[in-house]
């Protein structure tokens, strides 16, 4: 066998590729030495000022960029977004409140507005509740790091592959066929002759897009909450089990009240979350089959159907929901910050 | 009773009162049930993403487990020939994913770290307002924020006819994601590093200042060595929320191979062509080890920004 005088196809795309890809890094490394290149410069320059002008001037070096890149990409859009939202599909009318109307009265939006909440209610408690079961047994077992990484591991997976990976787990065929999909299997093996396309039964579905966002979010609540419980002073724990309680009573009485503010916060943050997340319901149904939600439904106004005004409004009602957790959280940070 | 508890003490001189309570052969089961039930999904991916296509259909992925027929040829076809009926495989995605992670995880980081300093040590009227102010937009979702954004890079920004902004052609480029990634992650990541910075030395502080330095040198000097393991923290998170993004390089970079990353692609493709289970799992896999290599490898710093964000300290 010669060498061939022409690289065969596939490898020309890959050198291609190859060639593509030292392009595109050579313009990320660029872009990052530009970046540290003229931050240096104006460290230099504006370190040399004196007297009075050197505080001002550090304040604006130190919080100038952070200050307009927030103004430019959060506060400002935060304002047009409520703006838009008062207007009409594209943006050139005045129409008050009619797209909240919309939102509110359309019956499509509302069974929206509904698995959302359900979203809100059922993915954090079972996420937190099972983390927190599991913070209190895996501490006492041999190997215990091996466990926690696992059960940590899909935190580091994108919900986009974490969709994928479920998507085959929930893969379904005909009776007959043999199943690729791990869950039909298990039905079939448990004695359920002809287990249904999980993807299209309703609110099943639902429920299962939820146990993705639970996969992904329980090693998050296990390692926060198990931290916490560390953290409790041991004569707390002590005292109350010299007064005689024992077990679950201790549990209930003295380990949650003590580690409340960290449950509320994770289980806050994982609410947050999941009325974000659009990953999932976009990757495994397209918000098709009744599976549709808030986060989803809000991008494709905006932009599947170019309905700025609809899509703002569902970004308002979205940021609405968050409020009260978030704040609830700010509010935990000043107490902190009060006592420091 | 107190002979029982003094028994279990022996067994576990640290454990407190209730993880005994908690803590029998039933307990240790359900943990590994979890765990294994935890597992189990992403080896199913990856096993499939190593067995040929025939097989792949022909049966569940178990059946490799038995009689294994494993290889890397999905790997080969996903990533440079395609087969997902466009010209190229998802090489280009992954660069990009890489490409925009980089500068999206340097950027804030640098930026987050200075305005953390100068809201703790260059004291000025405000700066807790400021502060909070910072802290408080970690409330507004980005989906709040995108219409508007993605307005101002495609159009510029006008007050009547007075154009503020030029409108710029960023097409084809990574700066709009990069910018959006940055402003994104900003209130975060000034409230991490804030907490971290404002607990630094005061002594060390004054004592620099005493010695002459400005706050420019100090911030290099003293801050950024000592914060080391703040910045590592946040740097694997921002890292991995960046590669894993998916709403953000929607909007900002569309599909086409110059821009979108794997995360954009593979949604595409699991609509698209969810019947090739072998094709998509091997791009999965490939869009997920990058995130697991860092996550397993740099797991103590994550874990220990996870806590900051949400447990005192």
């Amino acid at each position: 066998m010669s060498v061939p005088a022409t690289p065969s196809p596939s490898a020309a795309l890959a050198s291609g590729a190859w060639g593509d890809a030292a392009v595109k890094f050579g313009n990320s490394l660029g872009a990052v030495a530009g970046f540290l290149g003229i931050l240096l410069l104006v460290f230099l320059a504006a370190g040399r000022a004196r007297g009075r002008l050197s505080r001002p001037l550090a304040v604006a070096v130190f919080l100038g960029p952070a200050v307009v890149l927030l103004s430019v990409g959060l506060v400002v859009p935060l304002v047009r977004t409520v703006y838009l939202s008062l207007q009409n599909d594209d943006g050139t009318r005045f129409v008050g409140g009619e797209n909240f109307g919309w939102a509110l009265s359309t019956d499509s939006v509302q069974k929206v507005l509904v698995t959302t909440l359900l979203w809100l209610v059922v993915a954090p408690l079972v996420a937190t509740g099972l983390g927190l079961v599991l913070a209190l047994l895996v501490d006492r077992m041999r190997g215990q790091a091996v466990y926690k990484s696992l059960i940590f591991m899909p935190m580091a997976i994108s919900l986009v592959g974490a969709s994928i990976i479920f998507k085959f787990v929930y893969e379904s065929r005909g009776a007959g066929q043999p199943q690729i999909g791990l869950l039909s299997q298990l039905a079939i093996a448990a004695g359920w002759d002809d287990p249904p396309n999980w993807m299209l039964s309703q609110p099943l579905n639902t429920f299962l897009l939820m146990a993705v966002m639970v996969w992904v979010q329980t090693g998050f609540a296990m390692v926060v909450l198990s931290a916490a419980i560390k953290a409790i002073p041991h004569e707390v724990t002590e005292a109350a089990r010299l007064d005689g309680a024992g077990g679950v009573r201790l549990f209930w009485y003295v380990t949650v009240p003590m580690i409340r503010t960290t449950l509320v916060v994770v289980l806050t943050t994982i609410m947050i979350i999941t009325l974000k997340a659009f990953d999932i319901v976009r990757t495994m149904t397209g918000g098709n089959f009744g599976t549709q939600v808030l986060a989803n439904e809000m991008y494709s106004q905006s932009f599947v159907q170019f309905n700025t005004g609809r899509g703002g409004a569902l970004a308002v009602i979205l940021f609405l929901a968050v409020l009260p957790l978030v704040a609830y959280n700010i509010v935990q940070l000043r107490k902190e910050r009060r006592v420091r | 009773m107190s002979g029982r508890i003094t028994d279990k003490r022996v067994r576990a001189p640290h454990g407190s009162p209730v993880r005994k309570a908690f803590s029998s052969p039933l307990a240790s089961v359900f943990v590994i049930a979890v765990t294994v039930l935890w597992t189990i999904p992403t080896l199913g991916l990856l096993v499939t993403s190593l067995r040929p296509k025939q097989d792949v259909t022909a049966n569940g992925w178990w059946n490799a487990l038995l009689h294994p027929d494993l290889g890397l040829d999905n790997y080969h076809t996903v990533l440079f020939e395609g087969g997902f009926g466009v010209s190229t495989g998802l090489m280009p995605f992954l660069v990009n994913s890489l490409a925009i992670s980089v500068p999206a995880t340097l950027f804030p980081l640098v930026l987050a770290a200075m305005a953390a300093y100068g809201l703790a040590w260059v004291r000025f009227r405000g700066s807790d307002t400021v502060f909070f102010a910072v802290f408080a937009l970690q409330v507004v979702p980005i989906q709040m924020a995108l219409i508007p954004l993605l307005r101002l890079f495609s159009g510029g920004a006008h007050l009547g006819s007075l154009t503020l902004v030029p409108a710029v052609d960023l097409k084809g480029s990574y700066a709009p994601v990069w910018l959006a990634h940055t402003m994104f992650a900003l209130p975060l990541a000034v409230f991490l590093l804030h907490n971290f910075i404002a607990q630094l030395p005061r002594d060390l502080m004054e004592a620099a200042v005493v010695d002459g330095a400005s706050h420019f040198k100090i911030f290099r000097s003293i801050v950024l060595p000592l914060c080391t393991p703040a910045l590592a923290s946040f740097a694997i998170f921002q890292f991995l929320w960046v590669w894993n993004d998916l709403l953000v390089a929607l909007t900002f970079a569309g599909g086409t191979p110059e821009v979108a990353p794997m995360t954009v692609r593979l949604a595409q493709l699991s609509g698209s062509f969810g019947g090739r289970w072998e094709l998509l799992t091997a791009g999965a896999f490939l869009s997920i080890i990058v995130p697991l290599i860092v996550f397993f490898s740099l797991q103590r710093y994550f874990v220990r920004g996870l806590l900051a964000g949400s447990v005192k300290g």
